[in-house]
């Protein structure tokens, strides 16, 4: 099982970039972008008959996009009327937005209070050595992205790990481990067992 | 169908009665089984989706189907103990339900009729098992008004929600009351805000119906920012409907036509249930144009917040609901005056809407009888932190907190000793064991230091450093501090300097006074309830555990054992044998040992990760408090979720 597990990272980097076939993988990345903006269209002209749904669309941009670029920031301000500084102002001000790519797997680690009298920190402190990121940092082989969040409630279960917005109660006992490694194997993270 | 009036209503619950009365316990010989799936957000976590799936799976199999029923419902409140599942007839209640366990209930309970044992819950002092939710003390001390939805309805079906008695006050005040009379119901039952001030509802909805300007708006604030509360999540994901129905009647009573519901977008489960809830009361027409056959038309959109703690603050809120930055702006003009858009807004906490239909249900009169002098009706608190039974539980004002803590709550987990108890959240304080005994309402908590707020209550033990805790709010305060008014950006920070000093024993004794007279500035000067509370852990723990701050700063030792630069480990000589996995387990060559020799650990290169800890296989590795060394079983890090043993070895 575990040198299967080591090399899957390696596989997926062949199946990415290799010399030859550049040009194409680039006009792939086009086409995939266009589809993108093309959803994205879609959304701003299904919220913003409604005043006041900025966030909104932010928030589905980001779904999309994985993050808010500067040239989505524009698009959106373009399409929506709002000028880009007011855009910007939004995307900075709310902790949920991110500006910067971000990893195929986020892992967030919830710091509320609940989860930190109960060893968030430690928790935290383990993934930041074992992924070799900081807090807020994406691993090189953009597998993971490392980041806290605010409470997300399920303060029963303390301390508690989101993978890819799935909640993991009890993180701190077992299962960090595995959940990282389903990730490495690209499977869908199952829920952790007790 | 569609509503149109109440004989409309009464004839849905007479079609869906009979399903409910079988949940409160009536053995009305339906012929049928229903099966309670928990599916709120800790149930879900812990897998109560794929038991809720194998369930329906094997009543296929068993062909059961037709005479079992299974029902998703929202929190029962015992998230310590999910995924829990619950049979009626007989409001059997099981805990821990795995996937793997659903054949078993199956088989045994289901088809032999007999209790699944090992699934029963035991109570955590006497061990003893307890079958149904009237055994179980932790339900039985409750007493749940605004919660008696959750747990026995099914939250995405309206029809529940009306054979509950829902919608019918809603029915009864648009057809047969004025406004006028309606707010004086609820000034007269003496409900205050329960999203932390406990300002009085009813003259907030006094003051938004006498403003003469239109449109206005409702607004629900369902922005439960504080870290360790998840009320407002549990009712929302538990009843959404009762949140609609009373923020209709706000609606009928202010004359208002829109409504909005800002909601977190931490929170997908209840955006979820919202979304289906204002559906459905839209397609039977308890939302939309003309409710009831008369003039009035409401309904309600969903705003999402981003995550920003300071919008909890109504004027920030508004900001956020229209789509801006959620800066705060001084009061008044109120947003009961000017809101949304410059428009008269009622703004209210989800509990608080909650309680509304409450109200009229049972009558002012009753609802008064609840509570308090001051504080009428109940409060619904989460528990967490280092407490047995962590959840959430409803109790009438004036209850007191060694009742919460030690009665319901089962008391402190690991059989440690309390230390305090924090409410409010970073808005709030600590309150230390000589309080325990004090009813709680608003007005008594604030005399003591801290506040109501939405009643989030995390419970702390001996291991627990109230520095280190009061660290912890301040920063959470300052990252989330919105930088609008100079004394909350720029005095949260000092202060955080000044504690960050004191836990990493560099403070001087003159920095507890620097400390205190910064934080009472911040708290006179700051726009908003954010920095005017931003002191309040710092303010509370200073008056209460001043003697560990000065542990902290004079002898340089953390008492509790927690922050890690004023601690040392140590090898236990005696209990050492020698074998080197702790020298292998450290990542900076920091302890070294020859054969037969203790192993020795070097103070100066040693960066306290306690990885050693973890894999000494005789605990002969001590973590130092100052001069006492504490056993390091005493000082699991990890405590409650397990011994540092249990560290996943990464």
């Amino acid at each position: 099982m575990e040198p299967e597990l080591e090399k899957m990272p390696d596989n997926l980097e062949d199946g990415f970039v290799t010399g030859g076939q550049e040009p194409q993988i680039r006009k792939v990345v086009a086409v995939e972008n266009e589809k993108k903006f093309q959803a994205l269209d879609q959304i701003i002209e299904q919220y913003s008959q409604e005043p006041g749904q900025l966030i909104k669309i932010l928030l589905k941009a980001q779904d999309i996009f994985g993050y808010l670029p500067e040239e989505v920031q524009a698009h959106i301000a373009l399409k929506t009327g709002v000028p880009v500084s007011e855009v910007n102002g939004v995307v900075t001000f709310y902790s949920l937005f991110a500006t910067r790519p971000r990893g195929r797997n986020i892992l967030k680690v919830c710091m509320g209070t609940a989860c930190y009298v109960k060893g968030a920190q430690e928790l935290m402190d383990t993934l930041k050595e074992h992924l070799k990121i900081d807090e807020g940092g994406t691993t090189s082989d953009q597998l993971f992205t490392l980041e806290t969040t605010r409470c997300v409630g399920a303060c029963g279960l303390a301390p508690v790990l989101l993978a890819n917005e799935q909640v993991h109660g009890e993180a701190g006992a077992a299962g960090v481990y595995k959940i990282i490694q389903d990730c490495r194997k690209g499977e869908k993270i199952e829920s952790k067992k007790h | 169908m569609k509503v149109r009036s109440i004989d409309d209503l009464r004839s849905l619950k007479e079609k869906y009665y009979p399903l409910i009365k079988q949940r409160l316990g009536h053995r009305n010989g339906l012929g049928l089984t229903q099966v309670m799936v928990c599916s709120g957000t800790a149930c879900t976590s812990s897998e109560s989706r794929e038991v809720h799936r194998k369930l329906e799976q094997e009543l296929a199999r068993c062909n059961l189907s037709s005479s079992v029923r299974v029902i998703r419902t929202g929190c029962f409140g015992f998230c310590q103990h999910g995924p829990i599942m619950m049979i009626h007839p007989g409001e059997i209640l099981y805990c821990r339900v795995r996937p793997e366990d659903v054949r078993e209930v199956v088989q045994h309970h289901l088809i032999n009729g007999q209790l699944v044992d090992s699934l029963l819950y035991r109570e955590i002092n006497t061990g003893k098992k307890a079958s149904s939710l009237e055994n179980i003390h932790f339900f039985k001390a409750q007493e749940r008004i605004v919660l008696q939805n959750c747990g026995v309805i099914n939250p995405e079906s309206i029809e529940e929600y009306i054979a509950r008695d829902g919608y019918f006050s809603l029915a009864d005040l648009i057809l047969n009351k004025q406004p006028r009379e309606i707010i004086e119901i609820i000034n007269k039952s003496g409900l205050r805000g329960r999203g932390g001030a406990g300002f009085p509802a009813g003259k907030k909805w006094e003051m938004a119906a006498a403003q003469d300007v239109k449109p206005k708006y409702v607004v629900c604030n369902a922005d439960e920012g504080d870290p360790g509360a998840f009320m407002d999540r549990s009712i929302l994901e538990g009843d959404p409907h009762s949140v609609l129905e009373a923020m209709s009647i706000a609606a009928y009573c202010i004359g208002a036509s829109q409504g909005y519901i800002y909601v977190r977008a931490e929170y997908p489960i209840a955006v979820e249930r919202l979304e289906n809830a204002i559906n459905q009361a839209r397609e039977v027409g308890l939302l939309g144009k003309g409710l009831f056959d008369t003039s009035f038309d409401f309904d309600i959109g969903l705003r999402f917040g981003a995550g920003a703690f300071v919008c909890g603050e109504e004027t920030a809120l508004l900001h956020s609901v229209m789509g801006q930055r959620g800066e705060p702006r001084p009061r008044p003009p109120y947003p009961a005056q000017e809101g949304l858009w410059g428009r008269p807004t009622l703004i209210n906490n989800v509990e608080t809407y909650a309680n509304i239909p409450v109200i009229f249900r049972g009558g002012w009169e009753w609802y008064q009888g609840h509570g308090t002098a001051t504080s009428k009706g109940t409060k619904v608190f989460s528990l967490a932190g280092k407490i047995n039974n962590t959840g959430l539980i409803e109790v009438p004002m004036g209850t007191s907190l060694r009742t919460i803590i030690f009665d319901i709550g089962g008391g402190i987990a690991g059989g440690r000793q309390f230390k305090a108890v924090q409410t409010g959240g970073p808005s709030g304080g600590c309150i230390p064991e000589k309080y325990l005994d004090l009813p709680i309402d608003y007005e008594s908590l604030k005399e003591i230091g801290s506040i109501m707020g939405s009643g989030g209550m995390i419970v702390m033990s001996e291991d627990n450093c109230m520095v280190d805790l009061a660290r912890f709010y301040l920063e959470f305060t300052q990252d989330e501090s919105c930088g609008r008014c100079t004394p909350c950006r720029v005095g949260t920070k000092r202060m955080l300097e000044i504690i960050k000093r004191i836990t990493e024993g560099q403070g001087e004794m003159e920095d507890l006074e620097l400390l205190e007279e910064l934080a009472f500035d911040v708290r006179d000067a700051s726009l908003c309830g954010l920095g005017q509370t931003a002191p309040n852990p710092v303010i509370s723990t200073l008056r209460y555990f001043k003697d560990e701050y000065i542990a902290h700063v004079r002898d340089k030792v953390c008492p509790a054992g927690v922050c890690k630069e004023l601690l040392t480990y140590q090898v236990d000589a005696e209990k050492c044998i020698a074998c080197g996995l702790c020298a292998k387990a450290c990542a900076v060559g920091a302890i070294s040992g020859a054969p037969k020799q203790p192993y020795h650990i070097n103070p100066e290169k040693c960066i306290k990760c306690a990885s050693c800890v973890a894999k000494c296989p005789k605990k002969a590795i001590l973590k130092g408090v100052g001069r006492e060394v504490a056993s390091s079983a005493q000082a699991g890090i990890f405590a409650g979720a397990g011994s540092q043993e249990n560290r996943p070895a990464l």
